[in-house]
């Protein structure tokens, strides 16, 4: 009994509610005319679609920079790298990879440039990240005017310049991951493998890396900084490599998503991805200190879950589109939840 | 810092924000292609429309808490006000009176509950108030999408959606449209004032003038210095910042309410949701920081800012060819400014802190020290009374650096 009362309290309340909600909605899904097997196929599909997007803000949480709200600086650089790779033709497999590779120098320079700053401005990480993002998605929006694109498919058909503000990668890479070994079952249900594989892959990456020298060194860095520094190791350069590997890794997980999604969004696109990456990570138990690969998951299923189950479930009980309301009040819910929550002592 | 003598470098960087704004307006100027006196009219209503909301930032700057991203929930209480009052249909100024009245309790338990939540987040208040801002529209979403209507009573079905609930998507104010500026506009020359606006705005700045000056504006300011010597000194401080915030929410309702009658309609589910991005840049454009801030500053700031509003669309039109590169051009500015204020602020604070901190060491310099001596630094820079927020950063608060599980 006090093992559940302890463990309730740990993972907090609020996780609990969700997670016994997003149950109920799968309950209560058949007696309201919902296919189940159709909307686990679209859970998972937009836990894939996510995953790394949310995977992307762990190395920053665990260096102690906090929740990257800056997030949209490792869009913006998966997205030139996707509008690139169009630019430049490349199709399938190798415009996936083509266009993680193109993203690739963006998001380390930008990385390392946002550390850089980050470093200067320990303590209001947070604040600043999320403006900075804001101005640089303004920034980009006058770019995606002017840079000399020309591939008929991604510019404006009257002007012959700018791009559009969506592009389709049908013909290109689209579902390049999804299709890859995909499971058909009846009608309704396709398991994605190789994306659900693509983001095994990365999170088995990261907790990896968490393991090597360096990933120690960055959570010393993140938990105990004055411990980290008697220890030899240099908090600056750790934080540096942390916002370099968030932003690459915000860089593919825009990528993964829109393969899956089917298109590319630019000017100011990047800006709502980043408060639902962040929601769902602190959803799977993260605090904003602390996270782990089980977080990321867990969260993301959860989430993801919940936005996926409550317009279809709701709107056939209440007649009515509620998924909106509820999605702005249990995302930044759950952020405020994290954010006023006093720093326990970790067991 | 103050008491110093200022070398060039450290004015500079004091007021680089107002420079580098007023030198991208003043070029910007010329290739729009306004006319003066156009630039002028608009300058004036522009300080009539948008002076009041930036003023109810100062008081939680006082307070020492920063930029109150969460005044949102302030211009939200004054939308609802707003459709209540054309709901009954309470036009004229009276109608706008009607609106604060009914605003004016929830933006108080509104700022109540802000108050709250950031008494519980310490160090983080902006981006916690910015969160709360999103959290609470969700809420008032919810209220006036699906509640008004069909559990509260709204009288006048011309502003309900047609399904039968939920309050319409842009709601015509013309009832209360201008009304505060057109009680008495005086003409000067070719440019028309709205005199009561401004004196409304003018009553503000004298009671915040005065504010300060009453004791409970002394408590704010000193719990703004340092939270420990203040609550040392017997000064409760959470309350003192809850009233901080509750007064800057109930402002900020007045505040959205003399904005919304001077645009005339009102988007019901999205006029709230650039409040904050607007005063927040006007106040750290006219120079004011996270720590310090005057009514020059205000006044400064929405000055420069909308200059550079009115010209930057059509400059971008004129120079490239598209108003959306100067559309795109004066957000990046406006988020810019904010990111390099916000920057410039930290960067200094930290500054300091390393300087007191060599300065207790006999000048050592603190990089590459023990942990152990930098966390003496840390507790002699409290009793110093430098503005070092406690557990402004999560990372290294003493709690978690004991039970470290490095």
């Amino acid at each position: 009994m006090r093992n559940i009362k302890t463990f309730i309290q740990d993972f907090g309340w609020p996780r609990v509610i969700i997670f016994l909600f997003l149950v109920s909605l799968f309950v209560l899904a058949p007696f309201v005319g919902v296919r189940l097997d159709a909307s686990l196929s679209d859970v998972l599909n937009r836990f894939g679609q996510y995953a790394i997007l949310v995977l992307a803000l762990v190395p920053m949480i665990q260096s102690g920079c906090g929740l990257n709200f800056g997030l949209a600086l490792g869009i913006i650089a998966g997205l030139l790298g996707a509008t690139l790779s169009l630019q430049f033709e490349l199709l399938g497999l190798w415009g996936f990879f083509g266009a993680i590779a193109l993203a690739a120098p963006f998001s380390l320079l930008f990385g390392y440039g946002y550390g850089k700053l980050l470093n200067k401005v320990k303590g209001e990480e947070m604040t600043i990240a999320m403006y900075v993002g804001f101005s640089f998605v303004m920034l980009m929006c006058i770019m995606w005017l002017v840079l000399p694109y020309n591939n008929p498919t991604m510019v404006w058909g009257f002007a012959g310049k700018g791009l559009r503000t969506t592009i389709t990668v049908e013909g290109y890479w689209l579902k390049i991951l999804n299709n890859f070994l995909a499971i058909r079952i009846g009608r309704f249900f396709v398991f994605p493998t190789g994306l659900l594989l693509f983001v095994g892959f990365c999170a088995f990456c990261m907790w990896l890396f968490l393991r090597t020298k360096t990933g120690t060194a960055m959570t010393a860095v993140g938990s105990n900084p004055d411990y980290a520094r008697a220890s030899g190791v240099s908090a600056d350069k750790m934080r540096t490599i942390s916002v370099m590997i968030s932003t690459f890794l915000g860089a593919v997980g825009i990528i993964v998503y829109q393969q899956s999604f089917g298109f590319i969004q630019l000017y100011t696109a990047p800006t709502p991805m980043v408060f639902p990456a962040v929601a769902a990570i602190l959803i799977g138990g993260a605090s904003v200190n602390k996270a782990s690969m089980v977080n990321v998951l867990v969260g993301t299923f959860l989430f993801q879950g919940l936005l996926t189950m409550t317009p279809s479930v709701i709107n056939s009980i209440l007649q009515t589109d509620m998924s909106e309301v509820i999605r702005i009040i249990v995302s930044n819910g759950m952020i405020m939840y994290a954010l006023t929550r006093k720093v326990k002592v970790t067991k | 810092m103050s008491g110093k003598k200022k070398t060039i470098s450290t004015w500079f960087s004091e007021y680089a924000v107002v420079i580098i704004f007023l030198a991208i307006t003043v070029a910007a100027i010329g290739p729009s292609k306004l006319s003066l006196n156009y630039i002028i009219q608009e300058m004036i209503t522009r300080l009539g429309r948008n002076s009041f909301l930036v003023i109810a930032l100062l008081l939680p700057i006082y307070a020492g808490m920063g930029i109150n991203f969460a005044m949102a929930l302030g211009a939200m209480a004054g939308q609802i006000g707003l459709i209540f009052a054309v709901d009954w249909s309470v036009a004229g100024w009276q109608g706008l009176v009607f609106a604060f009245l009914v605003g004016l309790p929830v933006a108080v338990v509104l700022g109540w509950v802000s108050g709250m939540v950031m008494n519980k987040a310490k160090g983080r208040e902006m981006v916690t108030g910015y969160i709360l801002a999103f959290f609470i529209n969700g809420i008032y979403q919810f209220v006036v999408l699906y509640l008004m209507g069909s559990v509260i009573p709204i009288r006048n079905a011309a502003i309900l959606l047609s399904r039968g609930y939920g309050i319409r998507n842009t709601l015509n104010l013309e009832s209360v449209r201008q009304s505060l500026d057109t009680i008495l506009k005086v003409n000067i020359g070719v440019f028309s004032v709205p005199v009561v606006t401004f004196l409304v705005i003018a009553v503000l700045c004298v009671f915040i003038v005065w504010f300060k000056k009453t004791k409970l504006g002394q408590d704010m300011r000193a719990v703004g210095q340092d939270m420990t010597v203040a609550d040392a000194a017997g000064i409760p401080v959470e309350k003192t910042r809850i009233v901080a915030i509750i007064i800057s929410t109930v402002l900020a309702c007045a505040g959205q309410i003399i904005f919304l009658q001077n645009m005339g309609n009102l988007a019901t589910y999205n006029a709230h949701d650039q409040t904050s991005f607007f005063a927040a840049a006007a106040i750290l454009v006219g120079g004011a920081s996270v720590t310090h801030a005057s009514i020059p500053n205000v006044f400064i700031g929405v000055v420069l800012l909308h200059a550079m509003f009115i010209v930057s669309p059509l400059a971008g039109q004129n120079l490239f060819g598209s108003a959306m590169i100067g559309e795109y051009f004066r957000q990046f500015i406006g988020y810019g400014v904010i990111a390099i204020s916000l920057v410039l602020y930290a960067w200094k604070t930290r500054k300091a802190a390393d300087n007191a901190r060599s300065g207790l060491r006999g000048g050592v310099s603190a990089n590459g020290t023990l942990g152990a001596a930098s966390k003496t630094g840390a507790s002699g820079l409290a009793a110093l009374g430098a503005k070092d927020k406690p557990g402004a950063n999560g990372q290294g608060s003493d709690g978690e650096a004991k039970g470290g599980r490095a």
